[in-house]
């Protein structure tokens, strides 16, 4: 499904992400931990194509074409997505009216589809503007519902989100994700970054990987990666050289 | 022309350009019509019970008391305009009265239509008695083959008895070559309501206007807003003016201001002199190609009691919220569309939907071109 090769990317005249390599198969959902400032937001804003981050070396195949000089809306046309942490605030823009621009043509059932996150009752209201975490969050999946991506990057779908909320995000998420279907079966794919890890107590991961200064420093089993740092912390990544 | 030339018999192109500038031709949704064409009055009358349209001097011959209604919110000598239109010997404009208690949901439509003349004059006077409810659109355009330009004078009074409300939604859809001076005021008794809309995504060559609400009586409520695009040789000179006498008397003055090029001074006035009356005043400015925006709000109190605020803001379109909308999707253009319509996106407390309606179709076909 996507393919990065050996990826440097700049902010500015900095180079923040160094020779990334990742790999995540159809079906697979994979988990991104590093401590704050590592770069794992800039990882998931350079896939989706973001003019602020500029790749200076390498490239990201998705199913198989390269995207890596593709727009955000080229690429979320094939089939990338992102939920936000923070997204930003449109005075104006009504969450109703970015849905309907967001289906087209397709045939969602948009009052349901809000319905089942909670978020029918913000049809008009102006995008972001005085949500709270929680509402902020459930808004981005409900735009990914309706977007239907095939990829799905969650940038820390978890944070600001109580935990009556988290059971339903991991719901939608899960349901995003196919994780319904039988693992041969399902075609979706995800990347997610967690800090504190709870979301994973509702989406099953794959494979996990650990950043840490822009670098990906190791890969495994993404639940005993996690313990790891939860007894240890990021202090011994820091120390490790990528493997 | 006689008066009450069937609406559907205008030419074509005229028909589109009323059309664009909210006028229904085929009154369905309306309960109401004046048509004035230069300064012939083509058409005026009225359905709904206990409102009358009316030619200006037809309603001086009908009723002895307008006297009591002709200048007397706008000075006749306030400027070269005002005094321009007191000069007419001929005096052409409407007058539209609502009489105590009489309402109209389905608004009455006005329209002035610049052909051939080089200045089209009116004066108009509105008038909603004790309880009424009266809305009204008002749809100015100019036809396509003003090849040498022309201008538009037009004085209006309103006046908002006890109880009562106005709407006046005024959908202004000129030429490059027009130069336009509306010289408006309203008083505002107790409780009243007055609302005041305007819109103009269309080029024209000048506008200029300040209209003032004197709110007078206790707890009476004005609210004035501006949605406008400035195209390259636009000069808009818009402000608003509310002045706070009646006790709880609030006012919230709006304003969307786009420019393309052209220039536009957004001009706010709220004058508070009573304890307990409250004002807003709100500016917000999206420079997308240079020009000019000067937002010049004033708030002024003089006594302890009133409340008065405003905001003034003028910026750009930010790249974070199009790449946002990008990434479901949407590809530059439809982003950047997206986002100017939501920016436009003024809902205004007390209008009717089908008024509210009318200035999102027009801001509708400003989006289909891309704004």
């Amino acid at each position: 499904m996507l393919h990065i090769e050996d990826l440097h990317v700049n902010v500015g005249d900095k180079e923040v992400l160094h020779d990334i390599n990742l790999h995540i198969g159809e079906g697979e959902t994979h988990v991104l931990l590093g401590p704050n400032g590592s770069g794992k937001t800039t990882l998931l804003m350079t896939i989706m194509g973001f003019s602020s981050y500029t790749i200076t070396e390498g490239m990201i195949l998705f199913k198989g074409e390269d995207v890596t000089r593709m727009r955000a809306h080229e690429r979320a046309e094939r089939g990338i997505g992102i939920l936000f942490q923070r997204p930003p605030t449109i005075s104006g823009l009504k969450l109703g009216k970015l849905l309907t621009a967001i289906s087209r043509k397709k045939n969602e059932d948009i009052p349901a589809l809000a319905a089942s996150v909670h978020m029918d009752r913000f049809m008009d209201r102006d995008i972001n503007k005085g949500f709270s975490g929680g509402e902020i969050k459930r808004s981005e999946v409900l735009q990914l519902m309706i977007q239907n991506p095939d990829f799905i990057m969650l940038d820390e779908p978890e944070s600001g989100v109580d935990l009556e909320n988290i059971s339903l995000m991991g719901t939608a998420i899960g349901s995003l994700l196919e994780k319904e279907k039988r693992m041969s079966k399902r075609q979706k794919s995800g990347l997610v970054i967690t800090h504190t890890g709870y979301i994973l107590d509702y989406i099953e991961t794959d494979r996990g990987h650990v950043m840490c200064d822009g670098m990906i420093r190791c890969h495994g089993n993404p639940r005993e990666i996690l313990k790891d740092i939860k007894q240890r912390g990021y202090k011994e990544c820091l120390e490790c050289r990528q493997t | 022309m006689s008066p009450n030339v069937n609406l559907s018999e205008l030419s074509a192109a005229d028909k589109d350009r009323l059309v664009q500038s909210g006028i229904d031709l085929t009154m369905t949704n309306r309960c109401g019509s004046y048509l004035q064409m230069d300064q012939d009055i083509v058409h005026s009358e009225c359905t709904s019970e206990g409102i009358e349209v009316l030619p200006y001097k037809k309603a001086f011959e009908k009723y002895s008391w307008m006297k009591e209604y002709e200048w007397k919110v706008v000075a006749e000598d306030k400027d070269e305009i005002t005094k321009y239109v007191a000069a007419q010997k001929d005096p052409k404009g409407y007058v539209i009265i609502a009489h105590k208690g009489s309402s109209n949901i389905v608004p009455i439509q006005a329209c002035l239509y610049l052909g051939r003349e080089q200045i089209q004059h009116v004066h108009n006077i509105i008038i909603a008695e004790e309880g009424a409810e009266l809305h009204i659109i008002s749809g100015c355009t100019s036809g396509t083959h003003v090849g040498k330009g022309g201008a538009h004078y037009g004085v209006s009074e309103f006046y908002v008895k006890k109880n009562a409300k106005i709407s006046f939604t005024m959908i202004h859809n000129w030429s490059e070559n027009i130069e336009v001076f509306p010289r408006s005021a309203s008083v505002v008794e107790e409780n009243g309501v007055f609302l005041s809309n305007y819109v103009c995504m269309q080029p024209v060559k000048m506008v200029q206007m300040y209209p003032t609400a004197t709110l007078k009586g206790d707890n009476s409520v004005a609210r004035f807003s501006s949605i406008v695009i400035a195209t390259a040789e636009s000069h808009m000179d818009l402000g608003s003016r509310a002045i706070l006498e009646g006790k709880g008397a609030s006012a919230e003055l709006i304003t969307r201001a786009i420019t393309k090029g052209g220039t536009i001074i957004s001009r706010g006035h709220i004058n508070g002199k009573t304890a307990g009356t409250r004002g807003h005043l709100e500016c917000k400015g999206l420079i997308l190609q240079d020009g000019r925006i000067y937002a010049i709000p004033e708030i002024e109190g003089s006594v302890v009691g009133t409340e008065l605020s405003h905001e003034a803001a003028v910026g750009k379109l930010a790249k974070d919220e199009i790449e946002y909308l990008m990434s479901r999707g949407l590809d530059e253009d439809e982003a950047t569309a997206t986002i100017i319509r939501g920016f436009l996106d003024v809902k205004i407390n007390g209008l009717p939907d089908a008024l509210q309606h009318q200035i999102d179709a027009s801001i509708d076909v400003a989006e289909r071109s891309g704004f």
